[in-house]
């Protein structure tokens, strides 16, 4: 490239580079902040000011969430739900995607719109409560992964994607007298791996973030999910209802209530900052199918 | 459905030549059964709660279920209407909506333009990396988070703002602050991810134009002003678009880990109104009412926005269909 710039867009430049710098900050400090939070002894915790660093980390917060049954199971709860809710979703989005794609099959205009249809209204949130209730399957796992097992949303990136596929594999197969669930199973699912890859992720995100349906259909508490729980302790101040005997806060205990709190938020979310940067170019290569609309 | 089927297929048999319609999707008949689960799901899950929106028109009684339930006509619309809380909730969704549309909407749009004049390729995709990081993070994380950094005792933002004498503010229950806290954690939330579509439509430009503009000596800006803007307008302009048509929802999940009773005033909004009157209040039909309004106002709105949408882009292909 030619190098034209002048002293006023170097200037521009950097102003770029600072913007860019200081979103990068704002955007990662109030978890940097609150992570100090987590592993400061009392004496530090309580004091008000930006948290840049501790003196004297200290993991008691962190142990006793560890030691809570209930934040465990919770935890435990979440897992359960993202693998069987990801397992049953991803399958039938790709099983129902398939016959989506054939355009010239009867009734696939009539069906691609009572799909599509649901993306631009729904029954709401009580009529929503009230089936789930009709249909006997509250307080249970179900309530939880069948009413977003097919989205409209996931059903057409998956489609649009198998229907970009190249026809010649498909035919050749048809010709050798393959069945269609053959053909699903034995060329279209390899070659959707970009795609299943993608919703797969969505999905689980979603199942290990939504916190209402599980606030709302679950009612015993060996069956809350972990959102359910950090939503009790952070925002409903519940924190002594979770913490074994002992490790309740007396005022002269290592830690604080904001410092377990700081912790329970670190324990649930450093799996999601973990592992995000690497799936991350998953999520924006969905991101690109989902601008080929439907 | 059979019935349905072999009706149709009887009409068009009469048609000489034609092969009747059991006779086209006789080979189809694995793939019609593939799409079945799937589709039930939908039925159930999708169009269950719209049999359910009658209860609008009703007076649930949970004993006598959905279709035993007396009709009330539009007795709870009206109740809708007169009831201050119901009101004060339409009207914070649509000032709600309309603040993250002025404000937050061009947040996005900004970052592409200054992340594409980033020159070292790895400063820029970590910046993209942590920049997306938030969306993914649930709302009741980054209420906690604002919790925090908001705490009038020991929050960093009330220990800057001490530092400079000022006294410290209460952000999350001052009814002055409660929207803008809104829009600013909306935009730091969801800034990043939503620049991924413009910074997709930035990679399309083609290199000859700026080329061409650097030999005839134009500077950055001007580079961004009459060749960068211009070819991301369309995109934006459907996004925005787009966005009007959710005006309705001014964001549940945000408002719902926030907000405390002491701004309700400003911050109650449709979905969170429903959901205290019908989950925690019990009164059923009353909140499907609510929620009724709410989904056609949005209903219409789509449909709307999308003929504008369709009008306004040059090949007619815009929108959701």
């Amino acid at each position: 490239m030619i190098k034209t710039d002048t002293k006023r867009d170097t200037a521009f430049v950097v102003c770029c580079y600072i913007f860019v710098a200081l979103l990068m900050v704002v955007t990662f400090y109030p978890f940097w902040d609150l992570f100090i939070l987590s592993i400061s002894p009392r004496s530090e915790a309580l004091k008000p000011g930006l948290r840049l660093f501790t003196s004297a980390p200290t993991l008691e917060a962190y142990r006793s969430v560890f030691e809570s049954n209930e934040i465990i199971r919770s935890f435990w709860n979440s897992l359960v739900r993202v693998v069987l809710g990801t397992a049953l979703s991803l399958g039938l989005t790709a099983l129902t995607a398939y016959p989506l794609s054939k355009r010239d099959m009867p009734f696939n205009k009539g069906v691609t719109f009572i799909i599509l249809f649901t993306m631009i209204f729904s029954g709401g949130m009580i009529p929503g409560y009230l089936l789930i209730k009709d249909l006997h399957i509250m307080n249970t796992i179900w309530a939880l992964i069948l009413p977003s097992a097919v989205t409209a949303y996931n059903l057409i990136i998956m489609r649009n994607f198998i229907e970009g596929l190249p026809p010649s594999l498909e035919e050749s197969a048809r010709i050798d007298g393959a069945s269609y669930f053959t053909i699903w199973y034995k060329i279209v699912l390899p070659l959707s791996k970009p795609v299943l890859a993608t919703v797969m992720l969505w999905i689980a995100v979603a199942h290990w973030n939504n916190y209402f349906d599980a606030m709302i259909y679950m009612h015993d508490r060996s069956k809350f999910t972990l959102p359910v729980v950090l939503r009790r302790i952070l925002l409903e101040n519940e924190l002594d209802k979770y913490l074994p005997a002992g490790v309740v806060d007396t005022g002269t205990a290592p830690q604080t209530p904001e410092t377990t709190k700081g912790a329970i938020v670190m324990v649930s979310t450093i799996p999601i900052i973990c592992v995000y940067p690497f799936i991350q170019k998953y999520f924006t290569k969905g991101v690109m199918l989902g601008a080929v609309k439907g | 459905m059979s019935a349905a089927t072999t009706k149709r297929g009887m009409k068009t048999a009469q048609k000489p030549r034609k092969k009747t319609l059991a006779q086209r999707m006789k080979p189809y008949a694995a793939l019609y059964l593939m799409l079945l689960p799937g589709l039930a799901l939908i039925l159930i899950f999708c169009y269950g709660p719209m049999y359910g929106l009658q209860i609008a028109f009703k007076d649930y009684n949970i004993g006598m279920g959905i279709w035993n339930s007396p009709w009330v006509g539009m007795e709870h619309f009206q109740k809708f209407l007169t009831t201050d809380a119901a009101t004060r909730a339409l009207t914070n969704t649509i000032i709600i909506s309309a603040l993250k549309l002025v404000f937050s909407f061009p947040m996005p749009i900004l970052l592409a333009l200054v992340l594409n004049e980033i020159g070292n390729q790895a400063f820029k995709r970590v910046a993209q990396t942590i920049s997306y990081l938030p969306h993914f993070i649930s709302w009741i994380i980054v209420a906690s988070l604002l919790n925090n950094l908001l705490s009038p005792s020991t929050g960093a933002v009330n220990a800057i703002i001490q530092q400079f004498g000022g006294s410290p503010i209460y952000f999350l229950a001052d009814k002055s602050w409660f929207r803008p806290i809104l829009v600013i954690s909306n935009i730091w939330k969801e800034i990043g991810w939503s620049s991924v579509v413009y910074l997709a439509a930035l990679s399309g430009i083609d290199p000859s134009l700026y080329e061409a503009a650097i030999v005839d000596g134009a500077t950055r800006v001007q580079r961004i002003v009459r060749i960068t803007l211009p070819s991301i307008m369309p995109i934006a302009v459907i996004m925005l678009i787009l966005s009007m048509g959710n005006i309705m929802s001014a964001g549940f999940d945000q408002v719902f880990n926030l907000y405390s009773p002491q701004v309700y005033d400003v911050g109650d909004i449709l979905d969170t109104y429903v959901y205290r009157r019908g989950l925690v209040d019990m009164s059923y039909s009353f909140s499907t009412a609510v929620g009724l309004f709410k989904s056609v106002v949005g209903l219409i709105l789509v449909v709307t926005v999308n003929v504008i949408a369709k009008r306004l882009s040059p090949d007619h292909d815009a929108g959701l269909w």
